[in-house]
Parts: C-alpha cells; structure tokens; sequence
C-alpha cells in the first residue's frame, strides 16, 4: 500500500467528546496539511498546548507541492526535522526550455554559495508531510503537548467574545470544542472560511492541467524542462520535473473546457506521456490528476480569535511553487506571536501584525504566479504574439531569456512595511535590512541560521560586539512588567521576558557573515526576531533605543527613543 | 520630466522608414506581427531604462485616440 493510502493517525475517541461541556484548548490548528502540521509542530516546541484537527487520516494523496524552497527548509531547520527532510529531497540547479519542436536554451541557476540550505529541493508533498508527522510523534514521545485527531472534521465555527465554538464531527458523531485561538490550515476549500462568511476574491483561471507522477527506469537527467507548444501537446505546455525515488513529476495544459474523466484515464494519458518521454522510455503511472485552479485570497488573514493561514487564506497558481512554500511562512510569523499572546507578553494587537506582514506577502505570490500564468497561457491573440517573440528570440538573444517566465523561483517576502519593524540605518548591506529573514552564512563549521534560536536575540557583530559586552542581557533592555495574565487554560505563569540572548561575533574571522552583515561597516547590531526576521539594525550600541525597537517589533509601545 | 526623447534622433529618416518597409515586404500579416513583436522586445532591452519605456508606451497609446 502507498503511504498517501495508509492510514497514519486514525480516529480515535477523544475524552473532550464526553465531556458534559466543551472542552478549551489555547489553540486548536484545522486542517494537517504542511501549513497546520507545521503551525502545530512550532506551537508544541514552545510549550503552547494543541490540538490538530483533521477530517482524514493519512497525508496527501498524490505528489501536489513537490517543490520547497530554501527560506521553508531553514522553517524546517528550526523546527529540528531540516536536515531529515533536506535528506529525502532531490537538489537540482539545471533545466530546459523547449519551443514547440526545438530545444531554445539551457540554464543552470547556480544557487550562492555559503548557504547551509539549497536554493530549493524537489519532494513529494506527501514525503514532507510524513516526515513532519515523525516530527510531530517524536514531540509527542518528549512530552510535548500536542494531540492530532483524525477522521475529525470542522463543519461548524461559532466566533465567541474571548474564544471560538467549534463543531467536531466524528465517525462516532459530533461533539463541540472551545479553543482561545483557531488557525485555520483547512486549505483551498477551507470550511473554517465557508463558515465565517468570508469572500475568496480573485481571478479564476479556465486551463486545466493534468498532472501525473511516473516512475521512470531510464536516466533522465535531474533537470527541469520545460515545453512551450510541443508536438506532443499541441497549443499547450507540458512541465517534466524529477522527484526523488525514481519518480518524475508530468503537467500538461490541457486547455479550457475538457472532460476531466475522460482525460485522466490512462488510455489517454499514456500515449501522450509515451510521445513526450520516447518509445524507448519504460515508465508506470503513479497517480494522475486533473486540475484547475485560482488566484485570490481574503481580505483579512485574522477574524478575531481565527487565524487563516495557506491555501485557506490564499491560493496561487501552481508555477512558481508559491503554495505550499508561503503556507509554511505563514505559519512561521504567526507561531511566535501566538505564543507571546498567550503567554501575556505581548498584547493581542501583536496579532495584527500577521495580517500585516502576511497579506502583502501573499499579494507578492499571486502577483508573481498570475504573470507565470500569463506567459504560459497566453489570454489574447497579442499576449501569444509577444510570448512567442520572447521565445524565438530567447534561442539564440540572451537578452530575452530573463523574460521567458514558466515559474519564479520562490523567494521569501520582506516585510518592508510591517509595524514592527525600525527604520533602517544609513551604511549596512540592503539584504539584511529590516523586514528581511536573516541571510544564512557559513560560520566556520557550523551556519549562522543554526546559532540562531526562536526568540528575540542580538546579533552583535564587529565594533557592536565589543560594546555590548558579549553574551547576557544588555543594560536597559530588560522589558516592563506584564500587563496583563496569561491565558488560564494554558495554566503558564507570567513570566518575565526573558533576557536577550546577544550572539557576539568579531569581524574579520567569516568573510560571508561580514560581506552580508556589515558590507563595509566596522560594527553592526541586528534584533533578530523569533522568526528569525530583523527587526532592526543599528551600526552602534544604544540600550534605550535597541529596547525601544523590541518593544515596537513586540507590539508592547510603539513609543519611539 | 520626460526622458523619451521625441525631438527627431535618426539620421536620414527616410532611409529608415524604407528599411522598416523592406523589412515587411512579401509577408504574410502573421509573419510581419511576429517580426514587430521581436522588434518591439529587442528594443525595448536595447533602452533598458523602465521610464522611458513607460512613456514610450503611453505615447504610443495616445497617439491613435
């Protein structure tokens, strides 16, 4: 039996379902895809109690996401399962555009050097998923409080004054449950969305694709090609991408208004395939699939206590491999600030700020996915002209090769206008400015992004290093008293804000961490956020206004020093 | 300010105007469409800088109204 057929967490009966009233949970995560898995693995890493609903019980069916990118690896990283998952993915670099029956050009991305992470891999959705499922059960085994109910289903959301009513159906029949806070990772069809209301606004594109993973034994290389009207798919496209343990992932364009039934079966499918890969090519049929797809999103990613997150929040078109990859970001912004809420540190406002921060982010992927969109499927007779321009001049005018667009790499949004952000200073590398994830550099033997950790933290590099006296807590940076209780269900003291732990690094010892830290500054200081995003930066050490820009990337008083 | 240069630049206009002629003679209109477009993206990378190109094309847009 295929893992995507086995059944990895069935139904079990859950005590909150004898319980005479619903039971509360801090957060209850809908949906067990990559963006819930992952929202509910962070949560149980700090503590924070959860429950993850899902109405199934196995991963997804079929290859879906194959393609993660190197910010969501670094996700993983932090989560303890980067390196597993990395392991299990296929790193490729070179690939092939292809213009009805010629080959215009190769290319070969050649990812930056001094980057622990890859600039993406290629892996089956539902690999990455079982493999965040191990993670998840390892948690489990350590006492971590995190619980995933299967063959449990959402039908009904009911927002409260400080909490949200959920309805749980169950082959054993419904129950109801009360969570402080939902996020809602229900995915493209998310009912949670259905349920309050919420209108999914964008633009409905009429292609289908069919998609089909096959098992390949001939040696193909690990590259990525790409068909423009091939002989074998006329008028459409077709994508050739390999995926580990031997299998290859297949699109093809199929137009407007086909018969998907008629289109997925393998009679028809196989001739194609068998046009595309050669005579001579043995292949097997995996699993295949018909499908179409939207740009859009909802307005607001947070309603009160829900927050949506993935595919439930937003949707792209598949080039580009924006879906899965901006799901696991947006769980990363969220997470911590969840925590913070909870934990009474932060004011619940922090949690504007994911809607600030996110809603841009995803209006970045739709736009770059619908203009992949718009050169693979060209809309008018104009459109097609000046997409086969691109691609006959692209064959021998390297000048047209940058606008030849069959997916943009996925890259992670910076959040130049969030409210938690300080202004930038005058002096210091553009890719590392506020609003950026920290960029990976190799520190001897070992990764800045590893050295890192998931609160806020300095990084005091050069001249700064010396002036804040290395590790401990800086003078002045230690924050006031909690205003308000932690959540009772949680049953966490009100702590103090534990102090900022400072990474101290000299300058002149890690060229790369220099180079993409300090460019030519003698010192720099960066307040690193617990998503590992800089919250600020100053090319000198100030006690009151590093504090200052905690308190603002906190949401705690957006008092400036 | 405008960056599009509008005051005449091509030395011997009518030399290039045939050129541009020539270069359309005895083809089919599919053929022709596809050339201009080529030529419209050769161009365009030849300026490079995204202003100019914007107001070429609002100019371009407006002088047909």
């Amino acid at each position: 039996m295929r893992i995507f057929e086995t059944p990895l967490y069935p139904y079990e009966r859950s005590p909150d379902q004898d319980a005479p009233n619903p039971a509360c949970h801090p957060v209850v995560v809908v949906g067990a895809g990559p963006a819930g898995l992952v929202a509910a693995i962070d949560l149980a890493r700090r503590d924070i109690p959860v429950v993850l609903l899902d109405e199934n019980d196995r991963v997804s069916y079929g290859s879906r996401a194959i393609c993660f990118a190197k910010r969501a690896l670094e996700i993983l990283d932090r989560l303890g399962c980067g390196d597993e998952i990395t392991g299990h993915g296929v790193t490729w670099s070179r690939g092939k555009v292809f213009f009805r029956d010629r080959r215009i050009y190769g290319f070969d991305l050649l990812a930056e050097e001094g980057h622990r992470r890859p600039a993406f891999i290629n892996l089956q959705q539902y690999r990455l998923e079982e493999l965040l499922l191990r993670r998840l059960r390892d948690l489990q085994s350590e006492g971590r409080p995190v619980e995933l109910r299967g063959g449990s289903q959402v039908t009904k959301v009911e927002p409260a004054t400080d909490s949200v009513l959920l309805t749980v159906e169950t082959p054993e029949g419904p129950y109801r449950l009360e969570a402080e806070w939902v996020v809602a990772c229900d995915g493209a069809g998310s009912t949670v969305r259905r349920e309050l209301g919420l209108e999914f606004a964008g633009r409905v594109f009429e292609d289908n694709f069919l998609i089909a993973d096959v098992t390949m034994k001939a040696d193909f290389p690990t590259e990525r090609w790409f068909w423009f009207d091939p002989p074998f798919n006329r008028g459409q496209s077709a994508l050739l991408h390999r995926q580990p343990e031997g299998l290859w992932r297949i699109d093809l364009q199929l137009g407007p208004g086909v018969d998907r039934e008629e289109e997925q079966r393998p009679e028809n499918v196989v001739p194609r395939l068998r046009q595309m890969l050669g005579d001579d090519v043995e292949f097997e049929l995996e699993w295949i699939s018909v499908y179409t797809f939207q740009c859009a999103r909802i307005d607001r990613f947070r309603h009160g206590r829900v927050l949506f997150a993935g595919d439930a929040a937003h949707q792209v078109s598949p080039f580009g491999a924006r879906g899965a990859n901006s799901g696991l970001q947006d769980v990363d912004n969220l997470v911590w600030k969840l925590e913070r809420v909870l934990r009474g540190r932060s004011p619940d406002s922090l949690l504007d700020s994911y809607d600030a921060e996110r809603v841009p982010a995803a209006d970045e992927n739709i736009l770059n996915s619908t203009r992949s969109t718009d050169f693979i499927t060209p809309k008018s007779e104009t459109s097609r002209l000046f997409r086969d321009a691109v691609l006959n001049l692209a064959e021998t005018q390297p000048m047209a090769r940058p606008l030849v667009n069959s997916g943009r790499l996925s890259l992670p949004h910076v959040y130049l206008d969030s409210p938690l952000q300080s202004p930038d200073v005058d002096g210091l590398p553009a890719r590392t400015r506020p609003g950026s994830p920290a960029v990976d550099a190799p520190l001897g033997d070992g990764w800045l992004l590893a050295r890192l950790g998931d609160r806020f933290q300095l990084l005091a590099l050069g001249s700064c290093a010396a002036e804040t006296g290395y590790a401990g807590v800086p003078a002045g940076i230690r924050r006031k008293a909690p205003a308000s209780g932690s959540s009772a269900a949680l049953g966490i003291d009100v702590a103090d804000e534990p102090g900022l732990e400072v990474i101290s690094l000299p300058a002149g010892r890690h060229p790369l961490l220099d180079e993409r830290y300090l460019g030519g500054a003698p010192g720099a200081l960066y307040l690193l956020r617990p998503d590992q995003h800089v919250a600020a930066r100053f090319t000198d050490y100030d006690p009151e206004r590093t504090a200052a820009a905690l308190r603002r990337a906190s949401a705690q008083e957006t008092d400036d020093p | 300010m405008t960056r599009l240069r509008t005051e005449p630049n091509i030395s011997d206009g009518d030399g290039f105007y045939q050129e541009l002629l020539e270069l359309h003679q005895g083809r089919a209109k599919e053929e022709s469409d596809a050339i201009n477009a080529r030529l419209i993206l050769l161009l365009a990378n030849h300026i490079g800088d995204r202003e100019v190109l914007r107001e070429a094309m609002r100019a371009a847009a407006d002088a047909g109204l």
